[in-house]
């Protein structure tokens, strides 16, 4: 059986003058207006904004210093990402391409990929979506049907991705396709490659999510052409290319921090004497922030000590987007309030906008039964 | 882990598996004293090892003893360890002796008050505390109150005053004891006596839940590997992987928040690392407890099978030193007092 221990972890010296300097970012840019904390997620897009983090060095943080990163630890990157969300800083523009896209470049990526596109995903300049969904192929990523066919020089694709969030503003995608036929390991055949969306062959078709906005999209390859040095890794290895990419993707504090925002509001809303019942909901969310905080500060210390923690992201996933949904639940009761559609800073527009992304937290990512069949096979069930 | 925590977890292992298989529990639960088990644990310095080496202790470092504790927990012993490691750092926090044998505190539960009176003399303590674990069975208890506004520590003997003895819903003692008058052996000034036992009681609690949830998880993933329906072990529903996987999750948050305690208490009992710990770890103990008695069926719901050992007892914790609902308003009071801005400095303190 997997042991699920969640180590303390000693954090590096310059940590705490680290976290008081994006603090101080998000101060300067709030006072002037710039942004409105309330309002924003780790998916709000602000290409000035993120032009700003990467001129802060808060992007690529420990990537390799020829790449324009900072070879600096994951317990800074850590930081440097809770401080973010915790103060309301729109870092959805390179939110992706700085916590799993450009580290798989880093691993797996063409020297020329490297050199060409690492550089201004530090400088905040280069976005990235993700390309593993398909029509029929969503919690079955091994379905995939978008095929890559050899062809002189690199490959031709063909197919279509969905959910694809920010493709319509992004600059690349990763995309997963098959690259042979499906054979007796259905993970085996698979291919993951860098997919420059300004390129021909390739369409962008919005789909409106609950709330009305415009995240998601489909993207349909037709014959798109990818050089042989976009793809990463080996022929054949986008499985477990793409696994480790999810690792990426689900160990960080974005998987409870999707609602600090509202609950920092909703703290405000009921105001400095909470009767009872408020009290302790108040006290038991913070109860729980501060326990997942530990553990995903275990897990920053896992990465940096070259570890693969991916069931222990998974379980801390697992729990915490469950306390993200629990939030609005909760909020509702104690401020009685007529949720409002509407994308304002009013109470009620918060908690519209917070019931309406709530079911996107437990599904992006994997969805919590993703999770927890994961988590059970590290407890030797599976 | 290190390697002097690796030998210490062995030996307590094997005190608890040789010492405290289930006729120890029973004869414990029908009102023994459980004395060679205690005599294993005091031989090795276990109901010692909250104390510095200066006060009779055995040089362990606080979370080496909380981890002996987490263990006995594990393992259900049924002893007042948990009290003696808390009466002792009470004492020994005040600079005063420590008396040998097992040891409780009072007032344990919370919201009793004891008076403490000065007279010629010397100091005495008055009033009734209910529910004083182990109250019955320990030759002298630990009490705290405020004399002339100040936080005072004092050892009294409890004969003569125990009126009478409840259970918890794992069977151990829950004493109610009178004072009348009573003299303290003895007693010393210590800032914040009351409040400083309500919180570390409330640590060792969160510490044991943690413990033995840890049995909870390992007895069910054994039991659901083991029990056979609809041809195959039930572990191979995904229904069943499902639940067990929610449990590793309780038992995987109290066991970081324990952790986290325990860290910011090591010279003195840090509340606000205290509150977070017995709020989770008690919510963890009756989510946990739940699905273990679901995974385990009827079986779980005997005597016969062991899983009550853990569950009685974690139900019990919970609500012993402030149940959830306490914490969760102490740390919901102040987070709403000092507002929204304030909290994200304060649980990045921790």
């Amino acid at each position: 059986m997997h042991e699920f221990r969640f180590d303390p972890v000693q954090m590096p010296a310059g940590t705490e003058a680290l976290r008081g300097s994006v603090r101080a970012l998000i101060a300067k840019e709030v006072a002037r207006g710039a942004i409105t904390p309330s309002r924003n997620s780790w998916s709000t897009f602000d290409p000035e904004f993120s032009r700003k983090c990467g001129a802060h060095g808060y992007i690529g943080m420990r990537w390799p210093k020829q790449y324009g990163g900072q070879e600096r630890s994951a317990l800074e990157r850590y930081v440097v990402t809770e401080e973010m969300l915790a103060g309301g800083a729109p870092v959805g523009a390179h939110w992706i391409a700085d916590r799993q896209s450009g580290q798989q470049i880093l691993r797996y990526g063409s020297e020329r990929a490297k050199k060409s596109i690492l550089p201004k995903i530090v400088a905040g300049t280069c976005y990235f979506s993700i390309g593993m969904s398909e029509p029929d192929s969503g919690s079955d990523l091994a379905a995939v049907r978008t095929r890559a066919t050899k062809v002189d020089g690199g490959w031709n694709i063909s197919g279509t991705k969905v959910w694809t969030s920010s493709a319509h503003r992004t600059h690349y995608l990763i995309a997963l396709a098959r690259t042979a036929p499906k054979a007796e390991d259905r993970h085996a055949g698979m291919t993951q490659f860098i997919v420059d969306l300004s390129q021909p062959g390739v369409s962008v078709r919005p789909i409106h999510n609950l709330y009305g906005g415009h995240d998601f999209n489909e993207v349909v390859f037709d014959g798109h052409f990818v050089a042989d040095d976009m793809v990463m890794g080996e022929p054949g290895m986008g499985w477990k290319l793409v696994t480790s990419e999810l690792a990426f993707e689900r160990s960080g504090p974005d998987r409870f921090l999707s609602t600090y925002q509202f609950l920092l509001e909703s703290i405000r809303a009921i105001g400095p004497e909470p009767d009872a019942r408020s009290a302790s909901e108040i006290g038991r969310f913070v109860a729980h922030l501060a326990t997942l905080r530990r553990m995903s500060t275990s897990i920053a210390g896992m990465l940096e000590r070259g570890a693969q923690p991916v069931v222990e992201a998974a379980l801390v996933k697992d729990i915490g987007t469950a306390l993200e949904r629990e939030m609005p639940e909760t909020f509702r009761h104690l401020l009685p309030t007529e949720p409002t559609l509407g994308a304002g800073t009013s109470y009620a527009e918060l908690l519209g906008m917070t019931i309406l992304s709530a079911p996107g937290f437990t599904l992006r990512g994997g969805t919590r039964e993703i999770l927890r069949g994961m988590i059970a096979r590290g407890l030797g069930l599976r | 882990m290190n390697e002097m925590r690796n030998d210490l977890l062995h030996t307590v292992d094997r005190i608890f598996e040789e010492q405290c298989e289930r006729p120890v529990r029973e004869a414990a639960e029908a009102g023994d004293w459980p004395a060679a088990l205690w005599q294993a644990l005091e031989a090795v310095g276990l109901t010692r090892a909250t104390l510095p080496e200066a006060a009779g202790g055995s040089g362990m470092e606080f979370g080496d003893a909380m981890l002996a504790l987490r263990r006995s927990a594990y393992h259900a012993a049924p002893v007042p360890l948990a009290e003696t490691m808390l009466a002792g750092r009470m004492l020994a926090a005040a600079g005063l002796a420590v008396p040998s044998g097992a040891l409780s505190v009072a007032p344990a539960r919370t919201g009793d008050q004891l008076s403490l009176v000065q007279h010629g003399s010397g100091t005495s303590v008055q009033g009734a505390a209910q529910r004083v674990p182990w109250g019955n069975l320990c030759a002298h208890v630990v009490v705290v109150g405020n004399l002339d506004g100040r936080g005072m520590v004092g050892l009294v003997s409890t004969s003569g005053s125990v009126r009478s003895v409840e259970k918890n819903l794992a069977g151990e003692p829950r004493a109610q004891l009178a004072f009348d008058r009573s003299p303290l052996l003895a007693c010393a000034a210590l800032e914040n006596a009351p409040a400083r036992l309500e919180a570390e009681g409330a640590l060792y609690r969160s510490v044991q839940m943690a413990g033995a949830l840890e049995r909870t998880l390992e007895l069910s993933l054994q039991y659901a590997n083991e029990r056979v329906q609809f041809g195959r072990p039930i572990a191979k529903f995904q229904a069943i992987q499902h639940m067990l996987a929610q449990l590793a999750g309780q038992v995987a948050a109290a066991g970081a928040a324990a952790d986290a305690a325990i860290e910011a208490s090591a010279v003195a009992p840090d509340e606000f690392a205290i509150a977070v710990a017995k709020s989770r770890a008690g919510e963890a103990a009756g989510k946990g407890a739940e699905i273990a008695h679901q995974v385990h069926g009827a079986m779980g719901y005997t005597r016969e099978h062991s899983l009550h050992y853990l569950t009685r007892r974690l139900w019990s914790w919970r609500d012993e030193f402030g149940n959830e609902t306490y914490w969760q308003s102490r740390i919901g009071r102040v987070v709403a007092a000092q507002g929204a801005d304030a909290l994200w400095p304060m649980l990045t303190r921790l």
